[in-house]
């Protein structure tokens, strides 16, 4: 079986800084991998590899066995909330068709009706349909989290990546926000990225801790010695009452 | 009062037409500018378009033409240049803004003779728009349509998410550069009604009141023609009115129109 994400010994600097230093990681098909780290500690930068948008100093990348570039088309990208401007003239329904621009060819890049459908059952199947004509800046924070969900996936991609995607709504809107994921891991590979451990939800199987060295046992637990390895410092393991086991028995500490 | 026969005069033609064809590559192209923040980087290119005028009075050219081939020139750069300045943006701005005004001042002071029309540059007057010019600015706005009504969807993603235009293929490098080659292309047609000390005023205030009361791009940028329109013929009417310079007089006007539309606007602020 052939990884969906396959990354291999990437590097990467910046004003020299070492952001990320030989990072290795798969995920697999059906895998929902989060990846959890600090602040600063190279998450953003990992996904912006994978997705092709900053070339890596050393090491590869390949999603389904091509470059990233190529690999774009396979993937749909929920990026780190309000990096746009909310109050942009555009209407959820434009919003949503746009995640069909790499499905478009030729200069005019003009949508087909295949495309059009593809928005109208996302936007129905996220629970928008009733919102489609409104504004972005008309939602509330987790209307638009959604919309911004329904343009990752109306391209049906085949790895669904997310950065940061329940930093700006309340946790409530949080839950929902991932019954909407654990949906869509039945027909998807998922990719998340969070600096707040406590949002690993139940349904994650694979967990790394990333703070430029990645540490990972590949299975769903945080255990202690990987937070210490990557915050450097004791954490309190608070699971935020979430109903399951983020932090098991982990009989023993492990070699890292 | 302005009566029926005012229009028979070539030159009140002349000034209608300019006003219509300002408004059509404002309306579109300041939509762009006010959505995607490049108001300063159009303020520092429209600025620098002196260094063109001249430049052009320097070594004989049509002071217009010069404008035009520096200011395109000009906007290139900085698109080449913004990637590398990152959080000095605003430096690097300011730098071409001063600098191109200083080429201009220098290429004046080095021209045989006198500059007689420079105030015209500076401060616009669509009174004195000539036929010539009006072909010139009907091509140019004939381009910017064209670009436009080719590109809308890439254009409307790459102003939108220019980091997800990317991830969905797009040429975003290409396209952000065309979109501040058009910026120049408009403040070029601007010159000559506004000036260019106050083109970037007509270029963001229409495109600014549109965006209130507006849900999509394609409204925000009728409406905004629409505007441009009222503010520089309304603009013309008064200075013709109050005998009061037209270019000052259309920039108070559209200033005023914006001020007023803030408490109606759907969203606040520009």
């Amino acid at each position: 079986m052939i990884p969906a994400i396959e990354v291999k010994d990437v590097s990467f600097g910046q004003n020299g800084n070492l952001i990320l230093d030989r990072v290795s990681l798969s995920v697999m098909e059906g895998d929902m991998y989060a990846l959890i780290g600090p602040n600063g500690g190279g998450k953003t930068t990992l996904l912006k590899i994978i997705l092709g948008l900053v070339p890596a100093r050393a090491g590869s990348v390949t999603v389904y066995g091509q470059s990233p570039r190529q690999g774009r088309e396979l993937v749909g990208y929920v990026p780190q909330f309000r990096t746009f401007d909310f109050r942009y003239p555009i209407t959820v329904r434009e919003m949503v068709l746009s995640g069909r621009l790499s499905h478009t060819r030729g200069v005019l890049r003009r949508y087909r009706e295949e495309d059009h459908a593809a928005t109208r059952e996302v936007l129905e199947r996220l629970d928008l349909a009733g919102l489609s004509d409104r504004t972005l800046s008309h939602l509330s924070g987790g209307e638009q989290q959604r919309a911004i969900l329904a343009r990752a996936l109306v391209g049906n991609p085949r790895v669904l990546i997310l950065d940061e995607p329940t930093v700006y709504i309340d946790t409530p809107t949080a839950f929902e926000f991932f019954d909407i994921l654990k949906d869509l891991k039945r027909s998807m590979t998922i990719l998340l990225v969070s600096h707040d451990i406590g949002v690993i939800s139940r349904h994650v199987t694979k967990v790394a801790c990333l703070n430029h060295t990645l540490h990972t046992h590949n299975t769903p637990e945080i255990t202690e010695d990987m937070i210490a390895a990557t915050y450097h410092c004791p954490v309190d393991l608070i699971a935020h009452g979430l109903p399951h086991r983020v932090f098991g028995d982990h009989g023993g500490r492990e070699g890292k | 009062m302005i009566g029926p026969g005012i229009l028979e005069y070539e030159f009140f033609q002349n000034a209608i037409l300019a006003g219509l064809l300002a408004s059509l590559s404002c309306g579109i192209i300041g939509s762009y500018v006010v959505v995607k923040r490049m108001v300063s980087i159009s303020g520092g290119i429209s600025h620098a378009a002196f260094g063109g005028v001249g430049l052009g009075y320097l070594f004989g050219v049509d002071p217009l033409a010069g404008a035009f081939g520096f200011t395109t020139a000009v906007a290139l750069g900085i698109g080449v240049l913004k990637e590398k300045a990152g959080q000095n943006l605003d430096t690097l701005v300011a730098a071409v803004w001063a600098a191109g005004m200083a080429v201009g001042i220098i290429c004046i002071s080095l021209a045989p003779g006198y500059a007689p029309d420079l105030f015209s540059y500076l401060f616009g007057n669509i009174l004195l728009v000539p036929r010539s010019d009006i072909v010139m600015m009907g091509v140019l706005c004939g381009v910017v349509l064209g670009v436009v009504a080719v590109l809308y969807t890439q254009l409307q993603a790459v102003t939108f998410d220019e980091e997800y235009a990317r991830v969905m293929n797009l040429p975003v490098t290409w396209l952000s550069l065309l979109l501040l080659v058009l910026v120049a292309i408009t403040v070029v047609m601007l010159i000559r009604v506004v000036g260019i000390i106050l083109v970037i005023a007509l270029l963001t205030l229409p495109a600014a009141t549109a965006r209130g009361f507006s849900k999509t791009l394609f409204s925000m940028m009728a409406l905004s023609v629409c505007l441009g329109l009222v503010f520089s013929l309304g603009g013309l009417w008064l200075s013709y009115l109050l005998d009061i310079p037209s270019g000052a007089t259309i920039i108070l006007f559209a200033t005023a129109g914006y001020v007023i539309s803030l408490p109606f606007s759907r969203i606040g602020g520009g």
